[in-house]
């Protein structure tokens, strides 16, 4: 059993008891994705899988088989820096840091949800085109908690990049 | 976690055949791998049930046939379920947060545990849910969020789910197969109330598994709604909430289907109210009178109270949004 993650082929646990958070973090040393409560309430563990964001920490990894995952660090190369990463750092979108990773995956997928029309709690009409207000977006991102406040920044960062159309 | 074994179905007989002995269905594990790791589920076996049917099909009569392991978001983005059952739409995305609604399957929604905070405490308090025999802390503790109705001195923990609300309105049926062979069952029968055993939420046979929901065609259903409170604006489980239809013509309610959510072991379809509204005037007066004879027999506790005049309120404000747009 194997799954893809940033690209790279790899074994899933023989134990079935591993969470894909820990799977991540301990056996594959990507220590990127965050664990913040382990009981799906903060978001800090939020990774891609076949584009969609889900909870790594309620995740078992084996239910994983033949998919692929993006954690942060699939992100970025060595040219640089993903551009939400980037407007993260320009708009003063963290200050520990902790939930950044969460939150830059959670946006990606945010905006390929918004991209496809899918609506929200917000939303006035249910099919209407979807427009990332401020409302819609605090809304959206309503899954990935900040301790230390930066949600301002947050929101900034990733409407410059939403709307720039370059996080999808 | 305690260890278990695990084992991927691909159809629903397969399932039937590797769920054996202290085993559980796995959909999204958005509430079970939780449990499993708090011990208060301890299954040797998980039948994992997300590569069963994910479809939603229109049926012959015009409803919607929707697979068990439909993700939640799936469901809230069908073009269908946004245009004639709006209300189902709106429940889900009231619900959890994004990233869950993308792992949570249908069938794993409805049976999610509820969130009473003596269930979870399994170090320190007493639950009759969890530990059948213990006790109740919550009858007598901090029981904001617990039901006001249909409660048993043994347990007055409220079922969370906000799509089951929804469901519990529109008349859905739940498509089920197990050990006797498949049936189905009216939504609103599913959940149970607490009575002698509150252990047991539903009336689910053991390793019975769900296949799908069946929506019933219900065209009035177009102008429904779903309005939740909550103690803050997103993320949050529901205080109460009022999932309702409208159906209104010369100024008389023709038909009307209502639900609660945040008061009861169950969903709660409030019939005593539909009842009450059905050929009557759609005013706001009316729509209060009929949240009150629907409360009659709430039996609030210490601090839950104000659910009485929350319910009232928000039902009233429900029905007369859909009362002005179906004027
Ligand atoms: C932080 C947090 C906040 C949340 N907030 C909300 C909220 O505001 N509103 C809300 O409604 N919900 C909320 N939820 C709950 C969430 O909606 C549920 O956890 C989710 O719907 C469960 O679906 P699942 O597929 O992940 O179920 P699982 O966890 O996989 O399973 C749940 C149960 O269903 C059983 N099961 C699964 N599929 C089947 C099947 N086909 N047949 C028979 N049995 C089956 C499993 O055995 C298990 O007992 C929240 C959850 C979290 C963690
Ligand atoms: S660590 Fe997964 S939601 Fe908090
Ligand atoms: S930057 Fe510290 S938790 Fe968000």
């Amino acid at each position: 059993m194997t799954v893809i993650i940033n690209g790279s082929s790899a074994t899933l646990p023989g134990d079935p008891r591993v969470s894909l958070l820990d799977f991540l973090r301990e056996h594959l040393h990507l220590s990127g994705t965050k664990k913040g409560c382990d009981q799906g309430a903060c978001g800090a563990c939020t990774v891609l899988v076949d584009g969609e964001r889900i909870l790594s920490c309620l995740a078992l990894a084996v239910q994983f088989d033949g998919r692929q995952v993006t954690t942060i660090e699939g992100l970025s190369d060595d040219a640089g820096l993903h551009p939400l990463q980037q407007a993260f750092i320009e708009h003063d979108g963290f200050q520990c840091g902790y939930c950044t990773p969460g939150q830059i995956c959670s946006a990606i997928g945010m905006a390929a949800e918004a991209k496809r029309g899918l609506p929200s709690h917000v939303s006035a009409d249910l099919t209407a085109e979807v427009t990332l207000t401020r409302e819609e977006m605090q809304e959206r991102m309503s899954g990935n908690l900040c301790r230390c406040g930066a949600h301002n920044g947050i929101i900034d960062a990733i409407r410059e990049t939403v709307v720039a159309g370059m996080a999808a | 976690m305690t260890p278990f074994s695990f084992t991927r179905a691909t159809d629903p007989d397969e399932a039937l055949r590797l769920f054996e002995g202290n085993a559980s269905y796995l959909g999204g594990g958005t509430n079970l791998v939780d449990l499993m790791r708090e011990t208060i589920a301890r299954p040797e076996r998980l039948v994992d049930v997300t590569a069963l049917s994910d479809t939603i099909e229109e049926t012959a009569d015009g409803g919607l046939l929707i697979g068990a392991a439909v993700r939640n978001t799936a469901l809230a983005e069908h073009l269908g379920v946004r245009t004639r059952y709006p209300v189902l739409a709106r429940a889900i995305l009231a619900g959890a947060s994004a990233q869950i609604r993308n792992m949570a399957t249908v069938g794993g929604n409805l049976l999610q545990r509820t969130r009473c905070l003596y269930f979870y405490d399994h170090a320190g308090s007493r639950c009759n849910k969890r530990a059948p025999g213990s006790g109740c802390d919550a009858v007598h503790g901090f029981n904001r969020n617990h039901a006001i109705l249909g409660a048993s001195p043994l347990c007055v923990a409220t079922h969370p789910s906000d799509m089951c609300v929804a469901l519990a309105a529109l008349d859905a049926t739940v498509h089920l197969t197990g050990a006797g062979g498949a049936r189905t069952l009216p939504f609103t029968a599913l959940h149970r109330l607490p009575g002698e055993h509150p252990e047991i939420d539903t009336v689910l046979e053991p390793g019975e598994l769900i296949t799908a929901i069946e929506l019933p065609p219900l065209p009035f259903a177009a102008n429904s709604t779903y309005r939740k409170v909550r103690d803050r604006a997103s993320y949050a489980f529901a205080l109460v909430s009022v999932a309702a239809a409208l159906e209104i013509e010369g100024g008389q309610i023709r038909d009307v289907r209502i639900a609660l959510g945040g008061v009861a072991h169950k969903p709660w379809r409030a019939t005593t109210a539909e009842a009450a509204l059905r050929g009557g005037p759609a005013t706001e007066a009316a729509f209060r009178d009929a949240a009150i004879t629907e409360l009659a027999d709430a039996k609030p506790l210490s601090d839950n109270g104000f659910k009485v005049e929350l319910v009232t309120r928000t039902l009233a404000a429900v029905l007369s949004e859909l009362a002005g747009a179906a004027a």
